[in-house]
């Protein structure tokens, strides 16, 4: 696939033309599907896709175009001349960009790991014996995926990674289900069959009388998988220099007012620890970290190129959307042994689900409790509680009512799939929280 | 292409119970302007092949965007090879796919194609509409958009089925942002609401050309305006919000694949059970939903669901008793129930799954004055901007951009961040009333997600305007 690329990326440079110039980008995967229901396969496939996009450059105008390379030399260069024809004839239409922004100091790179993923089958067959007792529903996703970065310059950047996610439920009844997720590059059936016992055990306890509670202020724990959806919520224009200078960032208050987080939040884009490619669709690479979020205050934003230019700041190498691909939460001081001693009476939440802003400028959010939530009393689980809606502002949550983060923090491979499968990650610790406000 | 394609690959087809191959090349356009400066167009040509074999009692699928004969067959030994491997294992009676041979054509209606005007014509009408969403220095965000799209879809089948389908849509965009201080307000031409299918008299249809100053001028208003009141109060809903609580409170718990467990991992189950279909009150006797393909103009209008299942207009709930899912051919055949033409697929990568498509609320008997009128203390929202709903679809909570308050029978003053909270089991019950076809909008959304691999896709949704009693109606924090 490199070796395509680097070929595609070849030709694209003799159909340039005068002063011009390109930036291209590559997404491509080899990808296994296959989905569970009652422990049985539902649907089960395989999904080959290659993506190129181009930006096609003269001077300060440029239009953007993308194709699916079929792996047929002679099309795809006919319809790589026919793309690039096309957005040159657009380009004459169009104004200066005032924005426009690339890398033009080389900097190449590569990440390129070996497949250490089992055979399609042997896997299957593992999850197939280990839930055959149970209701397991959920998707096996498992292969190649391949970006790579190529300019007219001469700079090429590429990754590859053959990862799998299995990311799966066991179902007592109803919406009673612990939520799992084992993902990584080697798989290993003694770490699967481990996740799969605690999963077992919990759903032991889901068998008692679920609990309905009142709305009202509770003490609860939320487990990392919980505080990740919050952590992909705030990332939806909370960190991005557009969102900022537009006055559009949830964070609003943290800018406007100085309004500060709890003195032991701190917030960074770890590309160092995550498993996103470092480098994005003009060419930039990602710096290791970038502090977002330090000591409760806000630091400073993920610029995108475009951004960069249009409000005079330095980009750090984020995309276009200028959300955080690699998101981290830093660890508290709480031992994760000792949360239910330390929630004593409340809820211990291991999902949260749906999650979306009731009031954006206030950074007020709403969700829903999903899967595994449990009444806690004196530091003992006593039963699942029925779904529950919060709504409660991040100042609160993360601020004044936050009682500790955990010292230990899961590393969270992202099982979306939209488009192609993601390459984003977190790492976050759980959080216990005060006075957490449920309204229905 | 795709007489190329299926050539192609009818020299490589598997000898199997079944095959089907469905083609997909989707070329999207997108034109913009924000902040007064041009953005780069994006021009997309996408391609590509799904194949879907039944043999020795399984169900596989491959799919590739490499169309060349090797690629096509590569793809044909994979899905076969999923088919095998799974067959001890599947959910599915392989019979339950079926063996479809639909033959038959569809073709979006377009009065005033997109290449018709040229690009620079373009930039030019939404340099127009850019420099009236800005009146003033507190518009600090605003930007006008064009995004269209060509879906060309064959599917072929070795029962001898052969589809042709020809989308064209166009999703019009209009945004201002108004701030002051800690206070930031978005208002939108009805987010992407007026996504619908045909060519550049949807911008003369949904009054495109004449909105930007009064999205801007709801902006500024919204930015100064007081918070939406709380209590328990009437709710009257626009047509821009109606179409998210018929897509997340109806359509997404009659999805029947959600039923049967497929999304309990993901997007998550439904409070509807098998059971309930031809006796449960979903809602008061004013509601009348409706799965109808048969709309051109509508964005998810079509004449075969990616299943080859003949597709027609269908109710889901007349009267406000249930009536059947929206499930496809597999679905119903699982369940033992009738269902619709709903099998759906993206694009040519990802299988088909039960989805909306066009799923529309029908028009009552009101006028939007008879409901202002019935309305003793309430609200009003236009065009949602916030939703979030329980794994069952049942806890839901939206905001809107705009709402406006109803006294005494009369519309008040203009409120922000009006947002309201219910329960779908109960919540369709409280229709009060419905608004007739002068208040009726054809709309839908290019974002619906769900599936496992995920899927985006888009649904259609029309609505008039309704009136709901008793709501809990709430504000900013």
């Amino acid at each position: 696939m490199r070796d395509y690329f680097d070929e595609t990326a070849g030709h694209l440079a003799t159909l340039l033309r005068g002063d011009e110039v390109f930036t291209c980008t590559l997404s491509a995967e080899e990808s296994d599907f296959v989905r569970f229901n009652h422990s049985r396969v539902r649907q089960a496939g395989t999904v080959t896709q290659r993506w190129l996009s181009v930006d096609l450059i003269e001077r300060r105008r440029h239009a953007g175009g993308g194709l699916a390379l079929s792996g047929d030399r002679d099309d795809d260069r006919a319809r790589l001349a026919h793309l690039v024809g096309q957005l040159r004839e657009q380009r004459e239409h169009l104004p200066e960009d005032p924005y426009l922004l690339y890398a033009t100091e080389i900097r190449s790179s590569e990440r390129a790991g070996e497949s250490r993923l089992p055979e399609g089958g042997a896997a299957l067959a593992e999850i197939h014996r280990a839930a055959e007792a149970h209701d397991l529903v959920g998707i096996w996703a498992a292969g190649a995926i391949h970006a790579g970065f190529a300019n007219s310059l001469g700079q090429r950047n590429w990754y590859t990674s053959h990862s799998f996610n299995l990311d799966w439920s066991l179902y007592l009844a109803g919406d009673k289900a612990v939520k799992c997720g084992y993902a990584g590059f080697v798989w290993e059936n003694a770490a699967f069959e481990r996740r799969m016992a605690d999963a077992v055990e919990q759903l032991a306890v889901l068998a008692q009388p679920p609990r309905t509670i009142e709305p009202g202020r509770y003490r609860v724990y939320l487990a990392p998988a919980a505080l990740d959806e919050l952590a992909g919520l705030l990332g939806w224009g909370g960190f991005g220099l557009r969102a900022h200078r537009t006055k559009t960032t949830p964070l609003l208050r943290m800018v406007e007012e100085g309004a500060r987080l709890h003195p032991s939040v701190h917030v960074s884009e770890n590309t160092a620890d995550g498993v996103a490619p470092e480098f994005q669709e003009a060419g930039f690479l990602r710096p290791p970290h970038v502090p977002l979020i330090e000591a409760g205050s806000y630091r400073e934003c993920l610029v995108s190129p475009r951004s960069a230019i249009e409000y005079g700041a330095a980009t750090n190498g984020a995309s276009a959307g200028e959300s955080p691909l690699s998101i981290e939460i830093g660890a508290g001081t709480l031992p994760s042994d000792r949360v239910l001693r330390e929630l004593g009476t409340g809820l211990l939440i291991s999902n949260l689900h749906y999650l979306n802003f009731s009031d954006r400028a206030a950074c007020r959010t709403t969700g829903m409790t999903r899967f595994a939530t449990f009444w806690v009393e004196r530091g003992v689980i006593q039963a699942p509680v029925n779904v529950m809606r919060f709504d409660e502002t991040i100042y609160r949550l993360l601020g004044e009512n936050l009682v500790g983060l955990t010292a230990e923090q899961e590393m969270i491979l992202d099982p979306l799939t939209y488009g192609g499968r993601s390459t984003r990650s977190a790492r976050v610790p759980g959080a216990l929280v005060d006075d957490f406000t449920f309204t229905l | 292409m795709h007489e190329s394609v299926e050539q192609r690959f009818r020299g490589v087809a598997p000898a199997v119970d079944f095959w089907s191959l469905r083609l997909v090349e989707e070329r999207n356009e997108e034109i913009a302007v924000r902040r007064g400066v041009v953005l780069p167009p994006q021009t997309s040509l996408d391609a590509g092949v799904m194949v879907t074999v039944a043999d020795r009692g399984g169900i596989g699928y491959a799919a590739t965007c490499d169309l060349t004969a090797a690629g096509l067959r590569r793809a044909a030994e994979q899905a076969v090879e999923w088919a095998h491997r799974s067959a001890h294992q599947s959910l599915l009676d392989a019979t339950q796919l079926g063996a479809p041979a639909p033959r038959g054509e569809f073709e979006t209606p377009v009065r005033i194609a997109w290449d018709s005007l040229p690009l620079r014509a373009k930039i030019d009408l939404l340099r127009r509409q850019s420099e009236r969403l800005k009146p003033d220095s507190r518009i600090v965000d605003w930007g006008a958009s064009l995004w269209y799209t060509e879906v060309d879809t064959a599917f072929w089948s070795s029962a001898g089925g052969q589809v042709r389908q020809r989308f064209r849509t166009l999703v019009p965009g209009l945004s201002a942002t108004a701030n002051a201080g800690s206070e930031t307000q978005t208002r939108t031409f009805g987010g992407d609401a007026y996504a619908r299918q045909g060519g550049l008299e949807i911008l003369d249809d949904t009054g495109f050309h004449d909105a930007a100053p009064r999205v801007a001028a709801e902006a500024l208003e919204l930015v100064a305006a007081p918070d939406c009141p709380e209590g328990c109060m009437d709710l009257l809903l626009a047509p821009d919000q109606m179409i998210l609580q018929i897509h997340e409170s109806i359509g997404h718990p009659l999805e029947l694949d959600r039923i049967l467990g497929d999304e309990r991992n993901y997007a998550g189950t439904s409070f509807v059970t098998l059971d309930m279909f031809g006796s449960y009150r979903y809602g008061s006797e004013l509601l009348d939903v409706t799965f109808d393909p048969s709309n051109p103009q509508q964005l998810a209008s079509y004449a075969f669901d990616d299943d080859g299942e003949p597709a027609r207009k269908q109710f889901l709930i007349r009267r406000g008793i249930l009536e059947r899912p929206l499930g496809g051919r597999t679905s119903q055949r699982r369940a033992g129930l009738d269902g619709v033409a709903n099998a759906r697929a993206t694009s040519w990568n990802r299988p088909p799954i039960d989805r909306m498509a066009n799923l529309n609320l029908e028009p009552g008997g009101s006028t939007l004055a008879e409901m202002i009128a019935a309305v003793e203390r309430g609200v009003y929202m236009q065009t949602n901007c916030s939703w979030s709903i329980d794994d069952s679809r049942n806890k839901f909570q939206f905001g809107c951009e705009w709402g406006r308050r109803i006294e005494n029978g009369r519309l008040a003053g203009v409120v922000k961040k009006p947002n309201y909270r219910g329960v779908s089991a109960t919540f369709w019950r409280s229709l009060a009333m419905v608004g007739d076809r002068a208040t009726f909008d054809v709309l839908g959304t290019p974002y619906c997600g769900k599936g496992e691999p995920n899927q985006v896709i888009r649904v259609g949704h029309a609505s008039p305007a309704c009136l709901f009693r008793d709501v809990e109606v709430f504000g900013g924090a």
